[in-house]
């Protein structure tokens, strides 16, 4: 039964991932006065590219043409691990959170390796960036989780998600409610979101994770745009859950869990739109401060 | 209403984490004058039903008129008059000092139970607050290259010392009072940037300019 | 047991067979390799059945020089190390024997074959001995035959240096090792490791000395910060298979050394832990950083050989608190992530050590800014390289990842249930962990994207060719082990119980207890995800292959954002993409020392960049000191005698104020 509803969950999350971005560009559009494309644009921009040939570059080898499909079988792998809604994820275990930040790694190394392959010195820049940033949020992440982890003393994602978070909320709520921010800040950094990178810029100077896909186009360039959805909707699950604390399950706990992802989006979109990108040598103050910010989450539950 | 206390500290604490990691002196001013009210705050959250309400009155007021809103607008204006830039440019970078200062605060949060205390805690959170404040304050002073920054560390330290004596406020208000004028001390520090840097740049003291203290 | 005295026996004939028969390289370089393949594989044998069996007896064997005794044995520890060294030796054997065609013809090559097997044979008997003399014998014959390997090339003069520094470094650590034999003796009344066992309850001196003195003789081996600096100089000179058999076998017979005077201490308390672990905390930060700064590609690969020694003290060191605290589900977790990492590294490193060396090989230089699109032009030993990178980055599903995870599960659980400062020492590790793993990310993408992706940044590189297979098939059986390792950690981490409970002191029985949702997570959830990840990888990347093929794959130039001419010259270099965490994020002391000469004007005459890389413990610690000590040397130089009689006064002399001591005492 429990394997049933975490499938079911799965599934859900993996159809609903590409709405993720959709939502987001339209809060942005509706904050700065245009109407925007619609929340589906991304599943025509998917379709369309599947369908599409490709064109690569002559420097490239294998590593490039696998970087798209590893980095979306890493992220679709650390998607067994997250528990949505108010399900159990698909295969909890103690210390599965390890799995899961390295399992983004592994999709992050094989992203930054296909970048590196076509010789390009502005996909190399993305790809320096990119690794220089990530070993930053790393602790960060591992900090952020271990704050929920001990409020609600579970070391599984699904447990630290679970039963336990009402009653961590009731007694360690500066805590958690600081963890939550501390993640808030990696899921953008490790989202390439404002104001860490931007989305949008047509400036492959100041890109990071947009300029290390340059060369990627038809279907590969589809996966990883996809992978990049659903890497946010893991990241916004999480954060979610954390935030709203229940542990609610059967389709009441569903329905919640789908009203804070639109919340963790309007909140992303909000954000983008009031603020912008930092410069690039401030990005590190800011990943600085979400570790040291967690540690201080963690230094209040000691008492 | 123990709840408010809890978040007033802790967000005293996260000001003092963005005050070490911010690079922009205009931001840096404005956290001083959210830990001002905050301070206020704290002061009124923490008097007991047998305090002198008088005391306690003249104590938030005090805060929040001299840290919340003075000091940073006399910052403010020492800012434009002495034409400063607006970075921070700091000796110890953001970096090595938000790391520093967040092994301050963990070691404050940690061992702040084992410190021997003339009066029993009001509130678990205040000596361990008012001790990160108080080391933020000192690595704001010590690493920070430019005067006016310093003076922001004085007045961040200051503000740790404020909360301690906030243990204290039953028994000597007067004295606790008192530290709020110790502000003073550093409104005089700006007139010396302001000073120092007309002097500089003019080589005379243009005293028409001074008395523009007065309002 | 009689099967590991077979392997000894067997390599010491294969040092001497070559020497022999030094009139016919080839036949010598023959039979120098095959005696080390075999004896390997004997060796190899006799530890795996003593690892299942839990342990084989002890020999001894008359020995008639003082105080010795030629007691050899295999409990489950020295099998496990054993295990190491001789699973690496076999591919790293097979290695050199094509590597070292090409010089057949040097007057050098009999001798050094010779001393490949000796190395081997002492280092066996490093983890076999049972008593503190044979012991020092064999960690000096090992120190001696590796100075030997290490300086195979010396015309030339980085090599003699590197050399002289790694004989400096080995002997004063032996010093510490000497004081400490004869002070564990003092307590013990024997030189035997049983009688050292025996008395650990009291030792005569405390046992905070002896620990220090472990410390730093095994530690210099080891490579612990700041002790590491023979590595980076070692490493790069030295033949790559020999590289591969330094740092994945002999620094942990530093570890070996440590862990083994453990059990000769009386209980360590919980600071001797925090020490060991806060040195490898540190040190791998550091170390990892350093890697970014290396050109060298092999040095860059010795900096991590010294970050994973650090991670291996990080997890022992965390099991020691742990015990002392009495968590013994921590202690369990944290020493089977320690033991562990020994196997997956001395794989790895064995992997990438020989990867680098058959790069550096084709591409005639080991500089990674002259090296380049290598993958395209030797698919396999690149791409086998890859995957060592792969694993020394500790990705999942390769082995050190499983390892990685276990020490992550020690200090998640002590951080989650630990109260007051031992918890916050285990956010503050997990979180330098998480950092070295994060820069470690960075320092294996430069060496894998620089050296093997990209476009030939130099002539070296465009002209690169595959090398034979006596070159990557070794390569091949090590990337298998770093899978299988990944694969089923479980099944290693129960041949490995015997020796993590021996390292961690507990009983077996209560070890098997904390490890048992260990194992069932391992072999259950953990490994269906990551059969998710190789399956869904696969289906992928065949779909998109199955896509391109039927809706058509152009092929054109790399996008250079409009620039319609772009060379390999204007490609990122790896200094460039460390450059951002170096000057942004590392210390200053960590990062190489640059000077830049930027493009002035409209026209710019000339420009340049260069960078110095530099040890802060070398620069800051080591030369000064040994200048300071060299000074003071020079005036001791007065009294040297010129000539001999006087030389032998000295001599007489100090006999005689020996023998008067002596006397004076009884």
């Amino acid at each position: 039964m429990t394997v049933a509803t975490a499938v079911l969950h799965l599934a859900l999350a993996l159809v609903l991932a590409p709405l993720l971005p959709g939502l987001v560009n339209r809060v942005k559009a509706l904050a700065a006065g245009r109407t925007g494309p619609p929340l589906v644009q991304l599943y025509s921009d998917l379709a369309r590219l599947l369908r599409k040939g490709s064109v690569t570059s002559r420097t490239t080898t294998w590593v490039f043409r696998a970087g798209p499909a590893v980095g979306l079988a890493a992220t679709l792998a650390a998607a067994t691990l997250v528990p949505f809604g108010g399900a159990t994820a698909l295969f909890p275990f103690g210390g599965d959170l390890v799995l899961f930040a390295y399992l983004l790694a592994l999709a992050r190394f094989a992203t930054v390796l296909a970048a590196l392959d076509t010789g390009s010195a502005f996909e190399g820049m993305g790809a320096a960036r990119e690794v220089t940033f990530s070993s930053l949020a790393e602790p960060a992440l591992f900090l952020g989780l271990l704050t929920v982890a001990r409020a609600t003393r579970a070391l599984s994602l699904s447990g630290m998600l679970g039963p336990a978070l009402p009653e961590a909320w009731a007694r360690f709520t500066p805590a958690l409610l600081i963890a939550a921010l501390a993640l808030f800040v990696v899921a953008l950094a490790e989202n390439a979101r404002i104001p860490v990178d931007d989305p949008t810029t047509h400036l492959e100077l100041t890109m990071i994770h947009e300029v290390m896909v340059l060369d990627h186009s038809g279907p590969d360039l589809a996966l990883i745009l996809y992978g990049a959805a659903l890497k946010l909707l893991l990241f916004g699950s999480l954060v979610a859950r954390v935030v709203v604390g229940t542990a609610r399950t059967g389709l009441a706990g569903t329905a919640l869990f789908l009203l804070s992802l639109v919340g963790f989006a309007i909140v992303v979109g909000v954000v983008e739109s009031v603020m912008a990108r930092l410069r690039l040598s401030r990005v590190p103050q800011l990943l600085v401060g979400a570790s040291v910010l967690s540690a201080f989450g963690l230094v209040l539950l000691l008492r | 209403m123990t709840a408010w206390t809890d978040l007033a500290f802790i967000l005293l604490v996260v000001s003092d984490f963005f005050l070490l990691a911010s690079s922009r002196l205009k931001a840096v001013i404005r956290a001083t004058g959210a830990q001002g009210v905050l301070l206020s705050a704290l002061a009124l959250l923490l008097a007991r039903s047998e305090a002198h309400p008088v005391h306690v009155i003249l104590l938030s007021v005090g805060a929040l008129g001299v840290k919340a809103f003075l000091i940073p607008l006399l910052l403010t204006w020492a800012m434009r008059e002495a034409s400063i830039r607006r970075e921070v440019d700091p000796i110890v970078g953001f970096l090595p000092s938000l790391v520093l200062g967040g092994l301050g605060v963990a070691l404050a949060f940690a061992y702040a139970g084992g410190m021997p205390l003339p009066v029993p805690e009001q509130h678990p959170l205040l000596v361990p607050a008012a001790l990160s404040t108080v080391w933020t304050g000192l690595l704001l002073v010590v690493s920070r290259r430019k005067a006016v920054a310093q003076v922001i560390g004085f007045l961040v330290l200051e503000n740790g010392v404020f909360v301690f004596g906030l243990l204290l406020s039953d028994f000597m208000p007067a004295m606790v009072e008192a530290g709020v004028l110790l502000d003073l001390l550093a409104a005089v520090f700006v007139m010396g940037i302001v000073i120092f840097h007309i002097n500089r740049e003019f080589s005379s003291l243009d005293t028409g300019k001074l008395s523009a203290l007065r309002d | 047991m009689a099967l590991h005295l077979a392997a000894v026996a067997v390599l010491l004939a294969g040092a001497a067979l070559p020497l022999a028969l030094s009139r016919w390289p080839s036949v010598a370089l023959a039979t120098g390799t095959g005696a080390g393949l075999l004896g390997s594989a004997l060796g190899l044998a006799s530890a795996v059945s003593a690892l299942v069996q839990g342990g084989a007896g002890t020999i001894s064997l008359p020995w008639s020089a003082p105080l010795a005794e030629l007691t050899v044995g295999l409990d489950p520890l020295s099998a496990f190390f054993e295990v190491a060294l001789f699973g690496l030796a076999l591919p790293a054997v097979a290695f050199g024997g094509t590597y070292l065609r090409p010089h057949l013809g040097r007057r050098g090559l009999p001798t050094f074959l010779c001393f490949q097997n000796v190395l081997l044979a002492a280092m066996a008997l490093v983890f076999s001995a049972r008593q503190a003399v044979l012991f020092l014998v064999a960690w000096e014959v090992m120190a001696v035959a590796s100075f030997l390997l290490v300086t195979f090339e010396h015309e030339r003069e980085e090599v003699r240096s590197a050399g002289f520094v790694y004989l400096a470094a080995s002997h004063l650590g032996t010093a510490f090792l000497f004081a400490l034999f004869i002070l564990l003796a003092r307590g013990a009344g024997s030189f035997g490791f049983d009688a050292y066992a025996a008395a650990r309850a009291a030792p005569a001196v405390p046992a905070a000395l002896l620990f220090a003195l472990a410390l730093v003789g095994f530690g210099s081996k080891a490579g612990l910060v700041p002790l590491h600096v023979w590595l980076p100089e070692a490493h790069p000179a030295a033949p790559s298979h020999v590289s591969a058999l330094l740092s994945g076998v002999m620094t942990k017979a530093g570890l070996y050394g440590i862990f083994r005077t453990l059990s000769w201490l009386p209980p360590a308390p919980a600071w001797h832990g925090l020490l060991l672990a806060g040195i490898g905390a540190a040190g791998a930060v550091a170390a990892i950083t350093l890697a970014l700064g290396a050109r060298d590609i092999k040095r860059a690969l010795a900096y991590s050989s010294v970050e994973n020694v650090g991670i291996i003290a990080l997890a022992a060191g965390t099991g020691v608190a742990a015990s002392a605290r009495g968590a013994t589900a921590v202690a369990a977790l944290a020493w089977a992530g320690a033991l562990l990492h020994v196997w997956n590294h001395a794989a790895m490193k064995g992997l990438g050590f020989l990867g680098a060396g058959a790069v550096a090989h084709a591409a005639h230089g080991r500089d990674l800014e002259g090296m380049g699109g290598l993958l395209s032009r030797l698919p396999r030993t690149a791409g086998l390289l890859l995957v060592g990178l792969a694993a020394l980055s500790a990705l999942p599903p390769l082995g050190s990842f499983a390892s990685e995870w276990l020490l992550y599960g020690a200090l998640l659980r002590s951080g989650v249930d630990a109260t007051g400062g031992t918890a916050l020492l285990a956010w503050l590790a997990l979180a330098a962990l998480a950092f070295a793993g994060g820069v470690a990310a960075i320092a294996f993408t430069r060496i894998g994207g620089l050296a093997l992706l990209g476009e030939p940044r130099g002539p070296g590189a465009t002209a690169a060719r595959e090398p034979s297979a006596g070159l990557w098939a070794p390569m091949a059986v090590l990337a298998a082990a770093c899978v299988l390792l990944g694969s089923f950690p479980a099944a290693a981490l129960r041949l490995a119980s015997g020796a993590i409970a021996q390292a961690s002191g507990l009983s077996p029985s209560l070890l098997s207890a904390e490890l048992s949702p260990v194992l069932s997570a391992l072999s259950g959830p953990m490994r269906w995800v990551l059969a998710m990840l190789v399956v869904g990888g696969i289906v992928l990347a065949l779909h998109s292959r199955r896509r391109r093929a039927l809706q058509g794959s152009a092929i054109s130039g790399t996008w250079a954002c409009g620039y319609a001419r772009p060379t390999a010259r204007m490609q990122y270099t790896a200094r460039s993409f460390a450059q951002l965490f170096l000057e942004a994020l590392a210390p200053r002391a960590l990062s190489p020392r640059g000077r830049i000469t930027p493009p002035r004007g409209l026209f710019p005459p000339s420009a340049s960049a260069r960078f110095e890389e530099r040890d802060p413990a070398r620069t800051h610690l080591f030369d000064p000191l040994f200048r300071i000590v060299a000074v003071r040397a020079a005036r001791l130089r007065r009294y040297q005698a010129d000539r001999l009689n006087l030389q032998l006064l000295y001599t007489v002399a100090t006999l005689l104020a020996l023998i008067l001591a002596l006397a004076l005492r009884s």
